[in-house]
């Protein structure tokens, strides 16, 4: 259960701007990429990463590891910079991101990467492999436990939905889901393109045990998985608002920065802003959505 | 002679292999009862998961499984096991190179009266152009339980072709399975019959038929489709000049394809197709099927006697 001091959230705060800064490093050096939907999840894995999760560099391959499947694949930057930052392989290999031979690929390949638990990228899967890994952990008796983040976006597949019962039929309380709630797809807000909504309440009609929290507050964040943990007989679905783009001001709530590198200058404006500024969980935009 | 589907020699086969390894885990998707995974089910309830109608999160659900250390046989009919879920099966489990086994029911014509909706005729074809996919295609139901034990015993993912057709037992008991190496059922100098599934017995009927024409062909099963025995392939194409293929599939993309791409590189000579000839099927008796198909040992005799022609003709 993780309780988060004042020091520790200030640790965070400094983690997670540095590795802001990494993911628009390396998408910028990538020349492609997608940092809209790496900086609304990054403080997910920040928390779930530095404060929740029982994994680390040295014993990833522990059967009884806690894992991760980043269901909305494309935000691996993200993924890659806690991995990277967390020793599972040298920091200079963020540089390499999508380049030929790299262990970074575009979207995530568990083959290739160490500390990445599956390959995702094509959408809608993540969810129904989370279950499968919680069932596997349940039929071992294991109590590692089994996190999934899915995009806003992504819940337009059938196959969540199939996964979203399964869950609940199986009663897998090991479970714990995250909804990246940017608001954002690529053709623009998710409500126009095509609306998810009710949200909570179609998660809730699934049988799924909901709780809503803000995506850039580690307080708000450790009081969902904490309660999440708490909660037996059904998985938990985290709906965390967030921001698209967060922490880089004229990439925020802008579908356009969902697939796309900054240029030179926008670059270092990136970097100059996540120099100074607040840190993740500040200056969360009141109505994402 | 006792005939068995070699979907039911699976259920039975899973049933023992499951007493002897606890790893292995079994889905359905709402047709257990004529995959007849139900035999597992009963036996091991806790290890077999229903997934309802929703084959896509099977693939999925066994892939979580497959990367926990789990062996997960995920099965349902062909055409739901491999085009409805032709996704989740390239991306969560062949390039990811996990242990699940795919065992596809109600594969080729002789599905029968369901007709085209339900008769898989591609999917061989779309499993084999996934990297890392092994495809075995049992002849019987002997066959069928090596070929399940084989899959257990190799690490990665394996498309397994099974039939709801009853079938006599065509390959001699006691003849060793290896993943990957043709079997020569039937040695002749003139021609090469290489066939799967049920098609392996119908050679066997069109050898005996050709030797009575003074033709003498060899006839092989090949229950692995990928990866292929080239060297089996070439060392017989060089002793026999001529081959016919043999299929319940269509002569796009399965075996026919696979050995016809592979000589053509390798060792050309003529290299003639029997099987579903680019069309869906439709509802009727196995046997009417097979016979309006042309998956017979008629059509494969006049399939050798073409591939003949060919080998001598002038070049
Ligand atoms: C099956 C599939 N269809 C389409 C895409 C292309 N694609 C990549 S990201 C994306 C939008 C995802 O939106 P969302 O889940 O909200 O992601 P986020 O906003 O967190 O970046 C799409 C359509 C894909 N990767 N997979
Ligand atoms: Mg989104």
């Amino acid at each position: 259960m993780p309780v988060l001091t004042d020091t520790n959230l200030e640790e965070l705060k400094q983690k997670a701007l540095k590795l802001r800064r990494d993911i628009v490093s390396m998408i910028y050096e990538a020349g492609s990429g997608h940092p809209g939907g790496s900086l609304s999840v990054l403080d997910i894995l920040v928390l779930l990463y530095y404060k929740v999760m029982k994994v680390d560099a040295d014993s990833y391959l522990d059967h009884d590891r806690d894992r991760l499947v980043l269901s909305k694949g494309h935000a691996c930057p993200a993924l890659y910079a806690v991995l990277a930052d967390k020793g599972f392989f040298p920091a200079g290999e963020l540089g390499r991101l999508r380049k030929i031979n790299s262990m970074l690929q575009g979207h995530p390949d568990m083959c290739k990467t160490p500390g990445v638990e599956m390959s995702s990228g094509s959408l809608g899967q993540g969810l129904s492999v989370a279950n499968g890994m919680a069932l596997a952990a349940r039929l071992e008796n294991s109590l590692r436990r089994i996190f999934v983040i899915l995009g806003d976006g992504e819940i337009q597949e059938g196959q969540v939905w199939e996964a979203a019962m399964t869950s609940v039929h199986y009663r897998l309380d090991n479970l714990v889901a995250f909804l990246d709630f940017n608001g954002l797809q690529i053709d623009g807000w998710i409500r126009d393109v095509m609306s998810p909504e009710p949200l909570l309440e179609k998660w809730r009609s699934f049988g799924w045990h909901t709780l809503e929290v803000d995506g850039h507050d580690y307080r708000s964040l450790a009081e969902g998985v904490n309660r999440a943990f708490a909660h037996k007989g059904a998985p938990t679905m985290i709906l965390a608002r967030t921001v698209k783009g967060k922490g880089v001001s004229f990439m925020e709530n802008k579908a356009g920065w969902h697939g796309k590198a900054p240029g030179k200058d926008e670059y270092e404006q990136a970097l100059s802003e996540l120099a100074s500024a607040k840190g993740g969980g500040v200056s969360h935009g009141k109505d994402s959505y | 002679m006792e005939k068995i589907a070699t979907r039911e020699a699976y259920g039975k086969a899973l049933v023992e292999l499951g007493q002897k390894m606890e790893k292995i885990v079994v889905l359905d998707a709402d047709l257990s009862q004529s995959t007849k995974t139900v035999l597992f089910a009963e036996k091991f309830p806790m290890r077999f998961f229903n997934m309802g109608v929703s084959e896509a999160d099977m693939m999925g659900t066994a892939a979580g499984l497959a990367a926990s250390g789990f062996i997960p046989f995920a099965s349902t009919f062909g055409v739901f096991a491999t085009g409805r879920v032709y996704d989740q099966i390239r991306n969560s489990i062949a390039y990811t190179r996990l242990n699940v086994k795919i065992a596809a029911s109600h594969t080729g014509i002789t599905v029968g009266e369901d007709g085209a909706s339900h008769q898989a005729l591609e999917d061989i074809a779309l499993m084999r152009v996934l990297p890392n996919m092994t495809i075995i295609v049992p002849a019987d139901g002997g066959q069928t339980f090596q070929a399940v034990e084989a899959a257990v015993a190799h690490d990665g993912p394996v498309y397994l072709r099974l039939g709801r057709l009853a079938v006599p037992r065509v390959i001699p008991e006691g003849t060793p399975f290896e993943l990957g190496k043709a079997q020569l059922l039937r040695q002749g100098s003139d021609l090469l019959i290489v066939a799967a599934g049920l098609m392996t017995g119908q050679a066997l009927e069109a050898a005996e038929m050709l030797e009575k024409e003074g033709i003498q062909a060899s006839v092989a099963n090949l229950h692995t489709i990928k990866p292929l025995d080239g060297e089996f392939l070439i060392r017989m194409a060089k002793d026999t000049g001529a081959v016919v293929t043999a299929e319940e599939h269509s002569i796009l993309g399965g075996l026919g394809g696979a050995v016809a791409e592979f000589l053509a590189e390798n060792f050309p000579l003529p290299v003639v197709r029997v099987g579903i000839q680019d069309t869906f099927g439709e509802s009727g008796t196995p046997r009417a099927l097979l016979q309006k198909y042309g998956l017979t040992p008629e059509s494969l005799v006049l399939a050798g006697k073409k591939a003949l022609k060919l080998k001598n003709s002038p070049k």
